[in-house]
């Protein structure tokens, strides 16, 4: 492996080049003070290339006993199907969505959910940040949400009405399945869970990029945050840029940033992003903002849309879940599965 | 916190050096570039580069609130937790108190509906003591249309408050307090939101009304991409307004006839229907909206409103429509206009379904106009 691979400065590397060091293999057996004194750069920082040299080099190719880590990092299938069973999902609160998720919104990855004005993206961006906090004896996680809003979309009084929902959904799950009552008496409250969602206000796109990559610090002192929420992971990128391929390396970094913190923490990271129109082939059609290499960056794609009468969700892109559609419906409670007579309720 | 100097950030002194060296002054800068990009121009290591972005975002980065604390802090802070009441009993409380504070929330519908007659209520209510169900504070009407009336004002007002404006020094000082611009320009009107923002809070301003949003860029531009991109900043910056002053902000939008290549589905969407029909075997039309008008302005800012109200006609009786809304479900109520200004004829409000929600239907309202203002003479 060539010494282009090491972390260290264009200046310290062109040094290591002149001075003969173009491989790692050249650096394993040498000390700190000839290299230093070779290619005349100071004695700690000879230290520091020579430990991120045998940090790389171990990690490249020396086999190791037993099988599960013939590569350092890496895991085998095997394993991470058993991890990936294991893995609680977060509901939707509507089981047909749940369904066609396999569970609901997967820990571990990032989901991207996209659709027009007042389809009901931040509905359920509100939804999951309190269905998160479900506790492990309702088959929930028991975690905490941090919601990056970015719009100033987030209704605090529509997330104490979810809250509420929640709730009461638990203590009716609690007489119906399992009568004993003192066995798992809900000791939560709808201040329990506002209190247990992180709200952070996002104000430029610098903001949103600083705070991602605070939020490994944030989560370290927070360990029982398990959904990051971003809603919407669009709105400043579509104003503020005049350079589309800065804007493209901006966002494939957040990305990578997002992705980490979703594996580093097993949580699940949510971005909500905006629809725009798109010509295509003659025609126009709707499209998820952010362009074409954005499209890459997420493991799972959700669009919302509307069939008909109904709100529909389309799985777009996921690596393990067939594309299918499911409908949903918004109701004063939350998200809940479609009620599929069209029946008009009076309200109030 | 983006425009914040990197010379005030706590970094240690080499690597603050080298940033002012390489002209990095901001946290924007540093942060626009990516970490290789950083390592390449500061020719430092990855971990100094590393540790220094992650001082930098610490201090850049918001701090959080909990969810909880955020809604104490309204009910504490704000008059009636943080909406203000339309005086249409069903649509306020269908937004849970009344037009939501910090947020855009638009009125669209087509012409001669009542927009402009809703925006007049507002600011006149928005003027009026507290204990009328006011703001007590002025009002910052932006009139682009010319439609602004003072007299159907105080007509408003006579009717609907007879106590408080039948004393001629009382109807002074409440229609003192709205303040109506007009600019002929989108530049122009680019300058007023400026100055807006510097004396919008020693003022006492406790609403803003921008009729209409959709005339500065329909005259300017003529279609598409152009349109879009001349509002976004104006669509940031108003919704930034409205955000730090914690005020309700009213926009209205005109409509327009929908174009035939008008964009309404997705890609996929298509897909799935011809699945659907080989599968079935019946051919079967795919669903379009078959409604003829919607909002002048697109999907991008149709977006950045936070709620948005349709007013509409159907078969000669109009409705005010819930179309978005992160509290509401979709309710449409029916209204009239009079010479007290708009009022419901019903506060219970029907359910929505489907692209009932944002079609916008304008069928023989305009008879109804005709024979309102011959009563009104």
């Amino acid at each position: 492996m060539e010494i282009w691979r090491l972390p260290i400065s264009a200046s310290q590397r062109g040094k290591l080049i002149s001075a003969g060091y173009t491989t790692l293999s050249s650096l394993s057996s040498i000390s700190s003070s000839d290299l230093a004194r070779e290619s005349k750069v100071s004695e700690s920082e000879a230290l520091d290339i020579l430990k991120f040299a045998s940090h790389s080099h171990s990690g490249g190719w020396e086999m190791s006993s037993g099988n599960c880590s013939i590569f350092e990092g890496a895991q085998n299938a095997w394993d991470m199907l058993h991890e990936e069973e294991s893995l609680v999902h977060i509901t939707t609160s509507s089981a047909d969505l749940d369904n066609i998720l396999g569970g609901g919104i997967h820990c571990k990855e990032v989901t991207e959910i996209g659709g027009v004005p007042g389809i009901g993206k931040t509905q359920l961006g509100i939804q999951i940040a309190v269905n998160v906090q479900i506790p492990h004896g309702f088959g929930g996680l028991g975690g905490k949400a941090i919601y990056i809003d970015t719009e100033g979309s987030f209704m605090v009084e529509r997330a104490l009405q979810i809250a509420e929902a929640c709730i009461e959904d638990m203590s009716e799950y609690n007489r119906f399945i399992r009568k004993d009552f003192q066995a798992c008496e809900i000791r939560m409250q709808p201040k329990d869970i506002l209190g247990n969602i992180f709200y952070f206000r996002i104000c430029s796109y610098t903001e949103q990029i600083a705070l991602i990559n605070y939020l490994d610090k944030f989560i370290s002192e927070h360990k029982d945050v398990k959904v990051v929420v971003v809603d919407s992971v669009t709105f400043h990128f579509r104003q503020d840029f005049d350079d589309m391929a800065l804007r493209t390396r901006v966002l494939s970094g957040m990305a990578l940033k997002l992705m980490k913190l979703a594996k580093k923490f097993s949580l699940a990271v949510v971005l909500l992003n905006q629809v725009t129109t798109k010509h295509t082939e003659g025609s126009f059609q709707l499209a998820l903002a952010l362009g074409d290499s954005w499209s890459h960056t997420c493991t799972n794609r959700i669009v919302l849309y509307w069939n008909g009468n109904e709100r529909y969700a389309y799985i777009d892109k996921s690596p393990s879940l067939r594309s299918a559609s499911a409908a949903y419906s918004v109701t004063r409670r939350g998200i809940r599965n479609s009620s599929s007579s069209c029946k008009r309720i009076k309200m109030m | 916190m983006a425009n914040k100097m990197i010379s005030e950030i706590p970094l240690p002194k080499s690597i603050a050096n080298v940033f002012a060296a390489r002209n990095i002054s901001t946290a924007k800068d540093a942060l626009s570039l990516t970490e290789f990009e950083l390592m390449e121009l500061l020719d430092v290591g990855l971990t100094e580069v590393r540790s220094a972005l992650s001082q930098i975002s610490e201090i850049v980065a918001p701090p959080y609130q909990t969810a909880l604390s955020l809604m104490e802090q309204r009910f504490q802070n704000e008059h009636l937790g943080g909406h203000f009441p339309t005086g249409l009993k069903g649509l306020d409380a269908a937004l849970c108190g009344g037009i939501p504070f910090g947020v855009l929330t638009e009125l669209v519908g087509p012409a001669g509906i009542g927009k402009t007659q809703f925006c007049l209520k507002l600011s006149l209510l928005a003027s009026l003591p507290t204990n009328y169900g006011g703001l007590d504070g002025r009002v910052i009407y932006i009139d682009v249309e010319s439609k602004f009336s003072s007299r159907r004002l105080l007509e408003i007002g006579l009717r609907s408050f007879p106590e408080i404006f039948q004393m001629k020094e009382m109807a002074q000082e409440m229609a003192g307090r709205i303040f109506v611009l007009r600019p002929s320009s989108l530049s122009e009107f680019t300058q007023s939101l400026q100055q807006i923002k510097v004396s919008l809070l020693q003022n006492q301003v406790k609403m803003l009304v921008i009729d209409s949003m959709a005339a500065l860029v329909s005259g300017e531009h003529e279609q598409g991409v152009r349109r879009q991109q001349t509002l976004s900043w104006h669509i940031s910056f108003i919704k930034s307004l409205a955000e730090f002053s914690r005020i309700p902000v009213v926009v209205t939008n005109q409509v327009r006839s929908q174009s035939h290549d008008e964009a309404s589905q997705y890609s996929f969407q298509e897909y799935l229907s011809c699945a659907a029909q080989s599968r079935d075997g019946i051919v079967e039309t795919p669903t379009r909206y078959d409604s003829h008008l919607v909002a002048a302005l697109g999907i991008h800012w149709a977006h950045a409103v936070t709620t948005r109200l349709v007013l509409e006609a159907k078969s000669g009786q109009r409705f005010i429509k819930v179309a978005k809304s992160p509290i509401s479900p979709p309710l449409a109520f029916p209204f009239h206009i009079t010479s007290s200004g708009i009022s419901l004829l019903s506060d219970e409000g029907m359910e929505l379904m489907g692209p009932e929600i944002n079609s916008i239907h304008c069928q023989g309202h305009n008879e109804i106009i005709n024979f309102r203002m011959e009563s009104l003479v």
